[in-house]
């Protein structure tokens, strides 16, 4: 059996992607309080992904994330903040005007809280789906230099 | 204004010490062949500005360049390198006289246009009077939520957000247009190795 | 004449980071290199815009303490007079300038910073379409140098005139 070179960037990555995936869905979520939102977040889950592809090599990673569900779920996303403009227009309102979205009387917030948390979770989605399809498409693709060449 | 005495000072020493480290970086860059240490160097470059960006109370931004200059487009541009090449081919004369004078023109415009600008942190500049004061204003009666910059981007500019979400789409779109799903070309290579020499 | 240097060294600096840019992106003839001229040049815009936002005293655009909880609190109120009548507002932005009446803290403008947090993520994003342009490139002519690359297109360009016009001169 070969040597492996990669055994501590093994053992310290291991335990610090689920960190990272974490504290992805923290910016997420924490967002309307706290620097962050769907942009940051998508781009760290991609970032947790791209992490594990880059250590234990990019089959392992397909197979986890398979590029059949980024690709979807960066249309998903994309459709999903589409569709809370749907529903507003559905509800009576402009295209995403929250304040329709529960028909409300004034000062209430809920339309806006439950409309942001919406959009920015489809932005998570359209963002992480995006940006690892990307580096799937780069990734996936024969390397014609050697290793020698470095 | 100022919260206490000193603070302005230390302030200005940030911002000298941050721009100087990014003009290093930057002429680095420019005189670099090795294409993995430019690409290292734009890492740290966007690094440095993200905590220029602190500096200047822009967090949300700051976390943005810092999740995305130094960390996404790192990995996309060594991906690139990686099925490019190692090392940029050295420039015929050791400074391109044209370019240089195109640039020090253009600068030198710029920096005369930059005599009307108002004054680094001015509270009565147009750019900060109209709009901005009216979304910090309204964003806790109308969004009831603390971080305006969520408030602005999610809700007043939703619509704008929708077509950047869009743009990142096709962009992804454009990407596998060009260079395919990713899962042809990876069996591919696993065929070449089982065939090869192992 | 100091404090009118001091108050536009920044402009200037950031001026001058996206000369560099610019140079990388003019003098490089490598496309990769171009390219990571072109995020300096996009990051140097980026901070112009985000210094520009910046207010004396001014904190992140995160309302904090009394600002916070404002669910129809008194300068809630406040503000919905204030876009009730524009007039008043008007009057109001002058007296006060940008200082946020009905605020106990002052928050730097978060306009910009919404409009360059896109800008940041599309950037990444036609950068990774240029990338993924520059590897087509290199699949198709094996060289990433754009004066190599001019060559060859000429070398065809004039093989394939030669082709059509039989006798003729080369027009090179």
């Amino acid at each position: 059996m070969r040597t492996d070179h990669h055994i501590i960037l093994r053992v310290v990555a291991k335990p610090l992607i689920p960190i990272i995936a974490l504290f992805a869905l923290y910016v997420q979520f924490h967002g309307d309080y706290s620097p962050g939102g769907g942009f940051q977040a998508g781009v760290i889950i991609a970032v947790a992904v791209i992490l594990y592809a880059l250590i234990f090599g990019i089959s392992p990673a397909m197979r986890a994330v398979p590029p059949a569900f980024t690709r979807s779920l960066a249309a998903i996303g994309f459709l999903l903040y589409a569709g809370v403009g749907v529903w507003a227009l559905l509800m009576g309102g402009n295209f995403l005007d929250y304040d329709a979205l529960f028909n409300e009387a004034d000062g209430g917030h809920h339309g806006q809280h439950y409309g942001i948390l919406l959009v920015e979770l489809g932005v998570l989605f359209a963002v992480a789906g995006s940006m690892l399809s990307i580096f799937y498409a780069f990734a996936g693709r024969v390397t014609e230099i050697k290793d020698e060449d470095w | 204004m100022t919260g206490y005495e000193g603070a302005d000072l230390a302030i200005a020493l940030i911002n000298v010490v941050l721009l100087g480290l990014l003009f290093v970086v930057a002429i680095a860059i420019a005189r670099m062949r090795s294409l993995f240490a430019i690409v290292m160097l734009s890492s740290i470059y966007s690094l440095i500005s993200a905590t220029w960006f602190v500096a200047l109370d822009a967090v949300d931004v700051a976390f943005t360049e810092a999740a995305v200059g130094a960390g996404i487009s790192t990995a996309l541009l060594l991906g690139a390198m990686l099925l490019t090449s190692r090392t940029a081919k050295p420039e015929p004369r050791k400074f391109a006289i044209v370019p240089l004078l195109v640039c020090i023109a253009t600068g030198l415009i710029l920096v005369y246009a930059t005599i009307d600008l108002p004054a680094f942190g001015d509270p009565d500049s147009p750019a900060n009077t109209y709009v901005g004061t009216d979304y910090i204003e309204r964003t806790p009666e109308e969004i009831g939520v603390p971080n305006i910059v969520t408030a602005v981007l999610a809700s007043y500019r939703g619509f704008d957000t929708l077509g950047e979400t869009g743009v990142v789409f096709s962009a992804a779109l454009a990407v596998i247009l060009l260079l395919g799903f990713g899962e042809r070309s990876l069996s591919a290579s696993i065929g070449r190795r089982k065939g090869g020499k192992e | 004449m100091l404090e009118f240097i001091l108050e536009r060294g920044n402009y200037w600096a950031i001026i001058g980071l996206m000369m560099i840019g610019l140079y990388t992106l003019f003098a490089a003839t490598n496309l990769i290199k171009r390219l990571v001229g072109l995020s300096i040049f996009q990051t140097s815009i980026i901070l112009f815009y985000i210094s520009l936002s910046r207010i004396d005293g001014g904190t992140a655009p995160i309302l904090y303490g009394e600002d916070a909880k404002s669910h129809g609190g008194g300068h809630g109120e406040e503000a919905a007079a204030g876009h009730a009548s524009d007039a008043t507002h008007a009057a109001a932005d002058a007296a006060h300038g940008a200082v946020n009446h009905g605020m106990e803290h002052i928050y730097s403008n978060p306009l910009p910073h919404v409009l360059m947090l896109t800008a940041i993520v599309v950037g990444v994003a036609t950068l990774s379409v240029g990338l993924a342009i520059v590897v087509r490139i290199r699949e198709a002519y094996g060289t990433i140098e754009s004066d190599e690359i001019r060559e060859m297109d000429l070398d065809v360009a004039l093989a394939e005139y030669a082709e059509d016009h039989p006798g003729e001169a080369n027009p090179a």
